[in-house]
C-alpha cells in the first residue's frame, strides 16, 4: 500500500490545491443549461409511459380491462402487476422478511393510496396518460391501517397477510448497565417525540430510459439515480447475468439527497424494453414522484426515557423508535441502524437500551433519505438534552457542555460499539457563541418578547457519521454478512501526458468531478483544471456504493488519492532509472521536473518513456502509466459481536445557533438568526462544503416547519403537489453564519471527514428547541415535526384561554 | 394547429396539438434542452423562460399563448453576443461563487436574476431574495445564489465603466 492510512494527518499543513479556493468543473455546463439529465436523453424510436394509480389505500385487484386503452391509436401495451410477477423476481430486499414481495407494480392487492397498478406504454406520454383513463379497475376494497402503533397491534389489519404481520423488525439492544445506571441516577424523565414523514424533494422526479439490444443480449440503463448496486440489483429482478446490464453513469442527476433509489422503475422499464424491443423511457410527474415514487423519508415515533444526576450528567438513555416504513420493506427498516452508530450523539452517555421497530403500513413506501435516520434520532438526543436542562433548571448548552466527550478523550468508544475518531466539541461551541454575539442574540430574544412576540433561542449539538458503509445490516439481519463497503478510482496518463480520472457512479451536484480532480492534482502536483473526470458506465467500472452517507470526500477522495500516489510511486520509479539514484533521493516536484543532485528529468521524458521506450524502464516494469484503487472503508469490516458493531469511520460536528421570533397570534415561525459551527475535518473544496451545509439547513428547516407527506383519515396523500407540499423557497431561509473549525480525521487520506448531511442533521432539532423555548413560559410543547404556524398558534391560543379560564 | 414562436431569434414552426405547453414546445420542438421540468403547476421555477424580456414558468403558458411573443431561453441568456464555451456574467458569478449544486434549478435561477438585474442593476440582497423566492432549489439553501446574484450586479456595474476609470 502507498499510503499509510494509519499516519497521522498534519492539521497545519498547507495544500496547493486542497482546501483552496477552487471553482467547480461541473458548474460550467450547469449554468449554461448544458447539464446531461436524463430528460434530455433522446431516441427517435422512444417508447414512453405513464402509470395508472389505484387511489384505494388497500385493495383486492379484482380485474384490470384496458381493451379500450389498447385500442387507441398510439397505445403499444399495457402491463399489469400480474403480467410481471410471473416474469421477473421480486425486488432484493434486505432482511428476512421473504413474503413482504416488492414488485413495481402491485400485484393481486393494492397497499397504499397512489400505488401503481399497470404501466401504459405509448408513442407519446400523453397518448399514455390519456390512455388510462380507459382502463377499467375492478377492485374491492380491504381495511387498511396508517398508524404505527394501531399496526403493531394484533387485532390491525394486514399490509401484507402472507407475512402474517405487520412487524419488519423488532431488535431490541441493550448497551452497558443500563438498569444499574438507571437506579443509580438522581432522576429520570420520559417524554415521546414524533419525526414526521418528509423528504428531499429533488425538483428533478426520477426518470430512466432503458433500451435493449437483441443481437447483443445487453440492456442499457440511463437514469437519474443514486443507488449502491444498481446494475446488480436490475439484473437480478429481470434474471440477467451482471454483465448483461449496462447503467451509464455519466447522467447528471437533477438532486437526490439519498431517495433517487429507482429501483422499481428500472425493473419495470428494462422488462418493458425487452418485452417490446423498443427504447422506453419513464419520467415520473409530480403527482408520480410525490405518491408513488418511493421516495418518502423516515416517519419515526420516539419513546425516550434518560437517567441523569443533579449536578446534570446524562448516565444512560432508553430510546423505542418506531418507525412507519409505508407498504413494503425497501431500505427504510436499515434506517433505524445507522444512528446506532452514533446514538449517544457528542456526549459520554454510559449505557443505552434501543429498541427499533420498522412496521407496515398502508402509506407509500419509504426510502433512504439524507441522514440515513440520523437526524430524526438527533432530533430526539437533542430533545432529551433540552428536557434534562429545563428539569434541573440548568442552562441547556452547560448541560451540553458538562456531557460532551472532552477532546482528549479520543478515540472515543461509544456504548454501541462505534469508536469516535475524532472532535473538539468544546472549541467548536466557544466560536460559535463568540461569531453569534451570544448576550447580543439573548438580549435580542428579551427584547422581543417585551415588544409582546414570542421568541426563543435554539441550540443543538450533532455529529455526522461519515464515510458510510452498511455494518448495520449484519447488525440488523445476521443472515446479512456484508462487511465490505468500497469506492474505487482509475487513473490513465496518455500519451501526450494528460490525466484522465474514471469514477464509477452518477452524480446529483455533489462535485465529484471537482473532489477528484483536486485530489488527484493535489497529489501528482499538477493543475486540477487540466485533469479530466468521466463516469463511464457500470460494465467499464470498478465497484463502487455511490454517494451515500457522507462517504464520497472519505472514499471516492481517498480511493482517487491512492490511485494517484500509486501512479506517483512509478513515476518516480521511472525517474531513479532514468538518473541512476535511488527512488528516495528523487525529489518529485510535481508536473513539472524531478531532480536529484542537480539532475533532472521532465514529465515529458517521463510520458515518453513510460509510453514509447520500455527499453528505458526498469526491467519488469510495465510500460503506460494507469493506476486504479478499490478502497475499502476505512476501520471498517468487522461482524457484528454480542449485539455491537462499530460503523463508520468519521465523525463530523456541527453546532447549531438560532433565535426564532413569532408573533403569538398568527404563530409564523420567523428565523431572525442562524449561526452554524461546522468541523469536517479537512476540506477539500470550500465552496461546496459550505454550499451543502447551507443547503442542509434549508432542508432542515423544511423539516422543522412545513414540510411532511401528510395522509387524511381515509388514507390519502393530501401533500402531493407543491401547492400543498411546502418548501422553504428564498424567504423562509435567512442569511446564515458559517463558522469553521477543523479537526482531522485520523483515519483518512488528507484528514478529511463527511459533509454531504451536514445542516440537515441538526437544524431540525435546533428550530424545534428554540419554539420550545419561546413557548416554555406557557407551559406547552410542541412534540411533532414539522411544527407548522397553525399548530402553533392554536397551541398558544388553548394555553393563553385556559389561562384566562383558571385566572 | 400550425404555431410559429420566436425563440432566441429564430423563428420555430410546427404543427402541434392545442395542449401543447410552452415548455415541451420549447424543449421537444426546438430541442432546447436547458429549460427544466420541475413540478409542471407552476409553483417551482425550474421551467423559467423570458417572454418579452420577462420571467415566466413556461409549464403555465400554452405553446399556441406564446406565439406572436419572443422567447429567449438558458441558450440565449446573453443574445446571440457570445460563443459556446463563454459564460455571461451572471453564469460565470454563479461558478465563481458556486451558486448552484445539481444544476437543475439553475438556468430558471440565472434567467430569475437576468430579469432582476434589468430592472434593478445594484439590488439589496432582500431584493434578490424577492427576486429568486418564485424559484425554488433544494440544494443551496439559496446562501450562495444569492452571493453570486450580487457578485453578478457588482460586476456588470463594473462593466459599464468606461475602460480607464474616468
Amino acid at each position: 500500500m502507498v499510503h499509510d492510512m494509519g499516519s497521522k494527518p498534519m492539521p497545519d499543513k498547507t495544500y496547493r490545491f486542497l482546501s483552496q479556493p477552487r471553482r467547480v468543473v461541473e458548474d460550467r455546463r450547469f449554468v449554461a443549461g448544458k447539464g446531461h439529465y436524463i430528460a434530455d436523453y433522446d431516441h427517435a424510436d422512444m417508447a414512453h409511459v405513464a402509470l395508472m394509480p389505484c387511489h384505494l389505500p388497500a385493495a383486492r385487484i379484482d380485474a384490470i380491462d384496458a381493451s379500450a386503452a389498447l385500442a387507441m391509436p398510439g397505445v403499444i401495451d399495457v402491463v399489469t402487476g400480474a403480467e410481471l410477477a410471473a416474469a421477473i423476481d421480486p425486488l432484493m430486499n434486505g432482511l428476512d422478511t421473504p413474503k413482504v414481495r416488492r414488485y413495481p407494480l402491485a400485484v393481486g392487492q393494492v397497499r397504499y393510496a397512489g400505488e401503481w397498478v399497470c404501466a401504459v406504454i405509448a408513442e407519446s406520454r400523453a397518448i399514455a396518460e390519456d390512455a388510462i383513463e380507459h382502463i377499467r379497475l375492478e377492485t374491492t376494497a380491504l381495511p387498511f391501517v396508517l398508524d404505527p402503533e394501531q399496526a403493531l397491534r394484533d387485532d390491525s389489519p394486514l399490509v401484507h397477510p402472507d407475512h402474517n404481520s405487520n412487524v419488519l423488525l423488532d431488535k431490541k439492544f441493550v448497551w452497558g448497565p443500563v438498569d444499574d445506571d438507571f437506579a443509580a441516577a438522581d432522576h429520570q424523565l420520559n417524554f415521546c417525540v414524533t419525526w414526521g414523514r418528509n423528504s428531499t424533494v429533488p425538483i428533478e422526479t426520477f426518470g430512466v430510459v432503458a433500451e435493449w439490444n437483441a443481437w447483443e443480449q445487453m440492456l442499457d440503463i440511463r437514469a437519474s439515480v443514486q443507488m449502491p448496486k444498481y446494475a446488480d440489483q436490475i439484473a437480478r429482478a429481470l434474471g440477467l447475468a451482471g454483465n448483461q446490464v449496462r447503467v451509464h453513469y455519466d447522467i447528471d442527476v437533477g438532486g437526490s439527497y439519498g431517495v433517487k433509489r429507482g429501483i422499481k422503475h428500472a425493473v419495470l422499464i428494462g422488462y418493458l424494453a425487452r418485452k417490446l424491443h423498443r427504447p422506453v423511457r419513464l419520467i415520473e410527474d409530480r403527482l408520480e414522484n410525490m405518491r408513488a415514487g418511493d421516495a418518502h423519508g423516515p416517519e419515526r415515533k420516539f419513546d425516550v426515557s434518560v437517567a441523569f444526576d443533579k449536578d446534570g450528567t446524562v448516565r444512560s438513555m432508553k430510546m423505542r423508535a418506531l418507525d412507519n416504513a409505508g407498504a413494503y420493506a425497501g431500505r427504510a427498516p436499515f434506517q433505524l441502524g445507522k444512528p446506532i452508530g452514533a446514538i449517544v450523539g457528542p456526549y459520554r452517555i454510559g449505557s443505552v437500551a434501543y429498541q427499533a421497530i420498522s412496521v407496515t403500513t398502508n402509506k407509500a413506501a419509504q426510502e433512504a433519505v439524507r441522514g440515513f435516520g440520523q437526524a430524526p434520532t438527533n432530533y430526539a438526543l437533542e430533545t432529551a438534552m433540552d428536557r434534562v436542562a429545563a428539569f434541573l433548571d440548568m442552562d441547556r448548552l452547560a448541560l451540553r457542555q458538562h456531557n460532551f466527550i472532552k477532546t482528549d478523550e479520543f478515540p472515543y468508544l461509544i456504548p454501541s460499539g462505534s469508536t469516535y475518531d475524532s472532535g473538539d466539541y468544546h472549541t467548536v461551541i466557544d466560536k460559535v457563541m463568540a461569531a453569534a454575539d451570544y448576550p447580543k442574540l439573548v438580549a435580542t430574544c428579551n427584547q422581543l418578547r417585551k415588544d409582546g412576540m414570542m421568541a426563543g433561542i435554539g441550540i443543538a449539538a450533532c455529529l455526522e457519521p461519515s464515510g458510510g458503509n452498511s455494518s448495520f445490516e449484519p447488525l440488523l439481519n445476521e443472515s446479512n454478512q456484508t462487511t465490505t463497503w468500497m469506492e474505487s478510482c482509475q487513473i490513465n496518463i496518455d500519451a501526450l501526458g494528460t490525466v484522465t480520472a474514471r469514477i464509477h457512479t452518477t452524480s446529483s451536484g455533489q462535485g465529484h468531478e471537482t473532489l477528484v480532480s483536486t485530489v488527484i492534482g493535489e497529489i501528482l502536483g499538477i493543475d486540477p483544471d487540466s485533469i479530466r473526470v468521466v463516469r463511464p458506465n457500470s460494465l467499464e467500472s470498478l465497484p463502487g456504493n455511490s454517494p451515500v452517507g457522507s462517504r464520497m470526500a472519505i472514499m471516492l477522495g481517498g480511493a482517487a488519492a491512492r490511485a494517484a500516489e500509486k501512479l506517483k510511486a512509478k513515476i518516480i520509479a521511472i525517474a531513479a532509472h532514468h538518473l541512476k539514484c535511488d527512488a528516495t533521493s528523487i525529489d518529485y516536484q510535481g508536473g513539472a521536473m524531478l531532480t536529484a543532485n542537480g539532475r533532472h528529468i521532465t514529465w515529458d521524458d517521463i510520458i515518453e518513456s513510460a509510453h514509447r521506450q520500455i527499453h528505458r524502464l526498469p526491467d519488469g516494469m510495465d510500460p503506460g502509466l494507469a493506476s486504479f484503487d478499490i478502497m475499502q472503508v476505512p476501520t471498517g469490516g468487522d461482524l457484528p459481536k454480542d449485539g455491537k458493531v462499530h460503523m463508520y469511520p468519521c465523525y463530523s460536528f456541527e453546532f447549531h445557533l438560532v433565535l426564532v421570533a413569532f408573533d403569538p397570534i398568527i404563530g409564523k415561525p420567523e428565523i431572525r438568526s442562524y449561526t452554524i459551527g461546522h468541523d469536517c475535518g479537512t476540506v477539500i473544496n470550500p465552496a461546496i462544503v459550505s454550499g451543502m451545509t447551507y443547503g442542509g439547513i434549508a432542508h432542515g428547516i423544511g423539516a422543522a416547519l412545513l414540510e411532511e407527506f401528510a395522509y387524511d383519515e381515509s388514507g390519502q396523500l393530501m401533500t402531493q403537489s407543491f401547492l400543498d407540499y411546502l418548501m422553504p423557497s428564498s424567504h423562509e431561509v435567512p442569511d446564515i453564519q458559517l463558522v469553521k473549525h477543523c479537526t482531522p480525521s485520523p483515519h483518512t487520506v488528507f484528514g478529511q471527514k463527511g459533509s454531504g448531511e451536514s445542516g440537515y442533521l441538526g437544524a431540525p432539532a435546533a428550530i424545534s428547541s428554540a419554539i420550545n423555548h419561546a413557548v416554555a413560559g406557557l407551559d406547552i410543547s410542541f412534540d411533532k415535526l414539522p411544527i407548522r404556524m397553525s399548530v402553533i398558534s392554536d397551541k398558544i391560543a388553548a394555553a393563553t384561554h385556559h389561562r384566562s379560564d383558571s385566572e | 394547429m400550425n404555431i410559429t414562436i420566436d425563440i432566441n431569434g429564430k423563428d420555430v414552426t410546427a404543427s402541434i396539438e392545442p395542449r401543447v405547453t410552452l415548455l415541451d414546445f420549447v424543449r421537444d420542438v426546438a430541442g432546447l434542452k436547458g429549460t427544466h421540468a420541475g413540478c409542471e403547476h407552476g409553483v417551482c421555477g425550474a421551467c423559467t423562460v423570458l417572454l418579452d424580456g420577462e420571467a415566466v414558468r413556461s409549464c403555465l403558458i400554452l405553446a399556441a399563448q406564446a406565439e406572436g411573443n419572443s422567447i429567449t431561453t438558458i441558450e440565449a441568456v446573453d443574445g446571440t453576443a457570445r460563443q459556446p464555451g463563454e459564460l455571461s456574467v451572471i453564469q460565470d458569478a454563479f461558478c465563481e461563487a458556486h451558486g448552484l449544486q445539481c444544476g437543475y434549478c439553475t438556468p430558471g435561477m440565472v434567467l430569475a436574476a437576468k430579469t432582476l438585474l434589468q430592472h434593478t442593476p445594484t439590488p439589496s440582497r432582500e431584493q434578490v431574495r424577492e427576486a429568486i423566492s418564485g424559484n425554488i432549489c433544494r440544494c443551496t439553501g439559496y446562501m450562495q445564489i444569492i452571493d453570486a446574484i450580487m457578485l453578478a450586479a457588482e460586476r456588470l456595474q463594473g462593466l459599464n465603466q468606461p475602460a480607464d476609470g474616468a
